[in-house]
């Protein structure tokens, strides 16, 4: 059903712009691919983590004899046994390796055993007697953002970040809208759960092999907490199942090793998944109160918002997910006058920090809602009002930043309202069941899968109605506000059995987005060389930076660039005296030539904190969607038919490995709408397992329809735009829309849950 | 951990005699979660694979002797028509890998208020056959679930297969779940038309401690059905079923859903299902 309609450029067949197959593929498919939960050395040590039942108490004593009295244990830690110190934090160092007097989430790590067998580490860790005196729990992000009387949850109080927006002083319109609304709280869903191996080294540091998200950061927080320099704690990439953010934290790096210093013998980790959910942070829940004003014929004059984000017991990434919820939270809109409060506090809740599309989903779900709002009180069409409101390239945003590249928003949206709508599933009665599990039904019934609550057999079209709806979404693409972003790669030429061979090193993190491939498709581009290794991605070369904020591509790929270029220009001044050399000549004569480069993409500039204003962000990305639902009206039961998307992605480098982008970061944002949720009452999670955090399953996802646009970015390497996020966040507003578009109803919450709609009195 | 692996239900029934604490395992799709997830740690397991007799199924008159160890995948394709309500709940269950190791019996074992097997053997009226080294015992389905997660069976008896009525009428079964597929029900209703008997038979699933039928619905529709004329469903017949089999369950608020949109979706899933089964016995009449 996909298709692309821009063709990628020719030129070397496994080139830039190639649909070049990924290596890790077949591997993942057939079962084959060796996660880090995977790792293994003889004689290694497994280790285990007991962690706080309670979100909030002190704790009094800690008994660890019971558990060091078990054979096959060989190490019990406390916060005591911290070698160097005792709090990390990506932001803000304000989180325990290991709980120190109290805990403030439940599931905090308070204790690390190693024992010679998996079970017995477990056994361990369940036999140290913590004496906790449990106290109120901070649960309520309103109360701890607002109330002086809430008691804070760290001494410096309960706020994280409150970043203001402030442009104009016009807050009065002929049409106003307001809404209330509610993101829940998202799991990055990764498959692979948390894991890693920490071998213990002969100089006294620690060979760490590790899934996750960026290394450096990860090496820059681990060091100091083992008491060790940088260059003694060295970190290769695992394999990574799966990341979306929830890899950006540390999890068992620093206990890891720490167990293997203490016990001199490698030592494994491997969360369970009921353990992950606990061992990672989430995405933000938000409540977001908005008001629109606009014109008679829907052109916006001003945006008036308040954006409350849970970041539960420590900060992790919250200032800039605060950061990203204010200064996009007008969405890609053009108006003149804009008063936004984001606030991110701290609770005893789940702590949550970074999950693609980093606080741009939020407000995204809820200012899409509003267009639709204002829409109907204009009595314009979703699509139409947001053409007369839509950014292009030298407008405005809230934060004065101008758009300095392509953002054709309104042709994107023609285009997607051009697109054919699918036929109607419910008169559909060709297609049957192909089982035997057919009901006994004499007249056919239409193919159950193609229905909401597929073949669990709710309805064979009684109740069900179609919506559409339109999302629009606008995301920043790599760090923002004066982060110094930037990246390191490695590029050596030379000589394999008499062949040229490429050999590209970085420490840039494979997720799962295919970067290695887009790595090997570069090189093979700017030399010219068909035969390319990427080298497996550890802490002997720079800083990479983060696998997140949708940058690898620009960052990674640009730095990946440049070291060939300069490998380039090397091989140039060498063949300088004689133009006539060929490449083999050339490198048998001189010996390999190798080249590091550092690439950064322009700076960018804090938000000023009274007034939000700043050329925040490098990057902007947008991508629109269609979703057209069937809703069982009656029982509140979606079925997505099909959603669409235009993206804009200023250059495709691989076409494939984009689709999957676009594709996956779609079905989390459609997850987010109908699904996906953490739920958390009274600071404890009720569902941390994959029987009750539903994710969409293939009979969830439908096909989609993409058309990918390329309007280089002239800042960018090859023009490109970041592509991973984008989707994220237009899907969940659209699928919501769509299913407010079929029942009526306000449905101001994500997930949507089946109540809302069965038991909603209609509007 | 020991691992008793008998080759005969002989053999099983003597371990089981001998060791009554030791769990039973078939598919192992509940088993195996309850052990990986370290819910339950069992002194022993009794694997029942090895026992070829209890993956075969036999139509004894109108009755179909299910053996413990056939699996959904082969229910949905080899007993769709006999036992369709079986089969449709069968095709709900889990994703094709669940499908293909997971059993009735085993539902029947873990006897969650969740299982989808339930309701349509409460409808059809289903016998479960139950072997101890001490002799059989046929425990009919009405009395085998005693509680959350709890059943009749002895400590030393097995399930050897559970006998269910073919189908003389029109059965559907129902479930809601959040997602569309892979989805443990949030609640499920199963009736069966019993022309025949000029019954009908009712199974609610996840809406009360156990599974149960709808007793009340049951014998008002039976009454109010014109099972000669098969003429058309009075809405007000179907409405009032709806509300007798939701007064039925007494379900509870949890993380899968309110107890309120429980009863008000057995509500419609009763009405719906009913007009589907009496439009496919009034459509048979008039052919
Ligand atoms: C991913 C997943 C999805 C699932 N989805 C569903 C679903 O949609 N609907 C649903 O109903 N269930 C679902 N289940 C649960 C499970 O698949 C079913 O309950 C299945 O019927 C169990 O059958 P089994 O043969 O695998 O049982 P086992 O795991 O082997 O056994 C289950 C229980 O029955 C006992 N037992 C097994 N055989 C006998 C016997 N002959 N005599 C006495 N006791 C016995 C065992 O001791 C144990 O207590 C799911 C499970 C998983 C892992």
């Amino acid at each position: 059903m996909t298709s692309i309609q821009t063709e990628p450029r020719s030129g070397s067949r496994s080139g830039v712009g190639a649909s070049v197959p990924r290596p890790d593929g077949t591997l993942k498919v057939t079962g084959e691919f060796a996660y880090s939960s995977d790792l293994w050395l003889d004689g290694m040590l497994w280790g285990a983590t007991l962690r706080s039942p309670h979100p909030s108490a002190w704790i009094r004593s800690i008994d660890i004899g019971p558990a060091l009295a078990m054979p096959g244990v060989f190490a019990v830690l406390t916060h005591e046994d911290v070698p160097g110190e005792k709090f990390y934090g990506l932001e803000h160092r304000d989180q325990p390796v290991l709980a120190v007097d109290q805990v403030r989430y439940q599931g905090e790590p308070v204790a690390l055993v190693a024992a010679d067998h998996p079970e017995t580490a477990r056994r361990a860790a369940a036999a140290i007697i913590v004496a906790y005196e449990p106290r109120e729990a901070v649960v309520d992000p309103r109360r701890a953002a607002f109330d002086p009387s809430c008691p804070p949850v760290h001494p410096h109080g309960n706020l994280v970040r409150h970043q203001p927006v402030r442009v104009g002083d016009r807050f009065q319109a002929e049409v106003v809208v307001t809404g209330e609304y509610e993101v829940g709280m998202q799991d990055q869903a990764f498959l692979g759960p948390e894991s890693g191996l920490a071998v213990p080294a002969e100089d006294g540091g620690v060979d760490l092999f590790i899934a996750t998200q960026w290394l450096h950061v990860d090496q820059d927080q681990v060091a100091p907490c083992l008491g060790l320099p940088k260059e003694k704690v060295r970190l290769s990439l695992a394999g990574v199942g799966g990341a979306f953010g929830a890899r950006e934290d540390l999890s068992m790096q620093i206990h890891a090793s720490m167990l293997a210093l203490r016990t001199g013998r490698p030592v494994k980790i491997v969360y369970g998944r009921e353990e992950s959910f606990f061992g990672h942070v989430h995405r933000h829940p938000a409540w977001m109160r908005y008001e629109h004003g606009a014109t008679a014929d829907g052109r916006l004059v001003y945006v008036r918002a308040e954006i409350l984000l849970d970041g539960g017991a420590y900060c992790s990434t919250s200032r800039a997910v605060v950061g990203n919820a204010a200064s996009l939270g007008v969405g890609p809109y053009e108006v003149d006058n804009v008063r936004i409060d984001a606030y991110g506090v701290y609770t005893n809740n789940p702590p949550c920090g970074a999950m693609r599309g980093f606080g741009a989903v939020q407000a995204c779900y809820a200012y899409e809602s509003q267009m639709d709002r204002l829409a109907e009180a204009c009595g314009l069409s979703p699509v139409e009002i947001r053409i007369r409101n839509a950014v292009s390239q030298g407008s405005r945003l809230a934060t004065g930043q101008v758009v300095d590249s392509p953002a054709p928003l309104a042709g994107m949206l023609r285009e997607l309202a051009a697109m054919p709508l699918p036929g109607s599933t419910v008169t559909r009665r060709s297609i049957t069941e192909p089982s035997s599990a057919k009901p006994s039904s004499a007249e056919p019934v239409p193919d159950l899968r193609s229905l909401p609550g597929g073949v669990s057999q709710t309805t064979h079209g009684e109740g069900v109605r179609r919506g559409v709806g339109y999302g629009v979404g606008i995301k920043n693409i790599c760090f923002s506000e004066g982060f110094d972003d930037y990246s390191t790669a490695r590029v050596r030429v030379e000589l394999l059995g008499g062949e040229p061979h490429v050999l590209v090193h970085t420490a840039a993190a494979e997720v799962g987005q295919g970067l290695i491939t887009v790595k090997a498709q570069i090189a093979r581009t700017e030399l010219g060389i068909d035969k390319v290794t990427v080298a497996p991605a550890d802490t002997s070369v720079g800083s990479a930076g983060s696998s997140s904020a949708s940058r690898q591509s620009y960052v990674t790929g640009g730095a990946v660039k440049a070291a060939c270029e300069a490998v380039r220009e090397r091989l140039d001044s060498l063949r300088a005296g004689d133009p006539e050399l060929g490449l083999v000549e050339l490198l048998e004569r001189f010996g390999p030539v190798e080249e590091t480069r550092e690439y950064r993409h322009r700076p960018t500039f804090p938000m000023d904190p009274v007034t939000g204003q700043g050329d925040s962000h490098t990057q902007l990305a947008l991508c629109v969607h269609r979703a057209v639902v069937d809703v069982d009206v009656e029982l509140g039961l979606v079925k997505v038919v099909e959603l669409a998307a235009v993206q804009d992605v200023g250059r495709i480098l691989n076409p494939v490995a984009l689709e999957g982008q676009i594709h996956g970061g779609t079905a989390q944002g459609l997850g987010l709408a109908l699904m996906e949720e953490i739920q958390v009452r009274d600071g404890r999670v009720l569902n941390p397992s994959f029987t009750d955090y539903l994710i969409p399953t293939i009979l969830d996802m439908p096909p989609m329809r993409l058309s990918i646009l390329e309007n280089p970015d002239p800042h960018a390497p090859y023009g490109l735009r970041g592509a991973g996020e984008p989707p994220t966040l237009s899907s969940t507003p659209a699928v919501a829309a769509a299913v407010r578009a079929a029942t009526g109803l306000e449905l101001p919450r994500v997930p949507i849950r089946p109540e809302d709609i069965a038991l909603a009195a209609p509007s | 951990m020991d691992f008793l692996r008998p080759l005969t239900w002989d053999e099983a029934l003597a371990y089981k005699a001998g060791r009554p604490e030791a769990t039973p395992i078939q598919g192992g799709t509940d088993v195996m979660v309850e052990i990986n997830l370290d819910k339950g740690r069992p002194a022993a397991l009794l694997d029942l694979n090895p026992i070829s007799e209890l993956t075969g199924w036999s139509a004894e008159g109108r009755t179909v002797r299910v053996g413990a160890g056939v699996t959904y995948s082969r229910l949905i394709g080899e007993l769709g028509s006999l036992l369709p309500g079986l089969a449709q709940a069968a095709r709900t269950v889990g994703s094709p890998q669940i499908r293909n190791r997971g059993t009735v019996a085993g539902n029947l074992g873990a006897a969650s208020p969740a299982g989808d097997s339930h309701p349509p053997l409460l409808a059809s009226g289903a016998v479960v056959e139950a072997e101890s080294a001490r002799g059989r015992r046929m425990i009919p389905i009405g009395e085998f679930y005693t509680g959350v997660k709890r059943n009749a069976l002895a400590p030393d008896e097995l399930i050897r297969a559970v006998h269910v009525p073919a189908a003389t009428g029109p059965q559907y079964f129902s479930k809601i779940g959040t997602r569309n597929a892979m989805v443990i029900a949030v609640c499920s209703f199963a009736i069966a038309l019993h022309p025949g008997e000029r019954r009908i038979g009712t199974g609610i699933g996840s809406a009360a401690p156990t599974p149960r039928r709808a007793v009340a619905a049951e014998e008002f529709l039976a009454g109010e059905l014109d099972w000669d004329g098969r003429s058309a469903l009075d809405p007000g017949v179907a409405r009032r079923f709806g509300e007798l089999v939701a007064e039925a369950a007494s379900p509870i608020d949890d993380v899968r859903g309110r107890a309120d949109y429980r009863l008000h979706s057995l509500s419609v899933m009763a009405r719906r299902a009913l007009g589907w089964a009496w439009k496919d016995y009034a459509g048979r009449g008039s052919a």
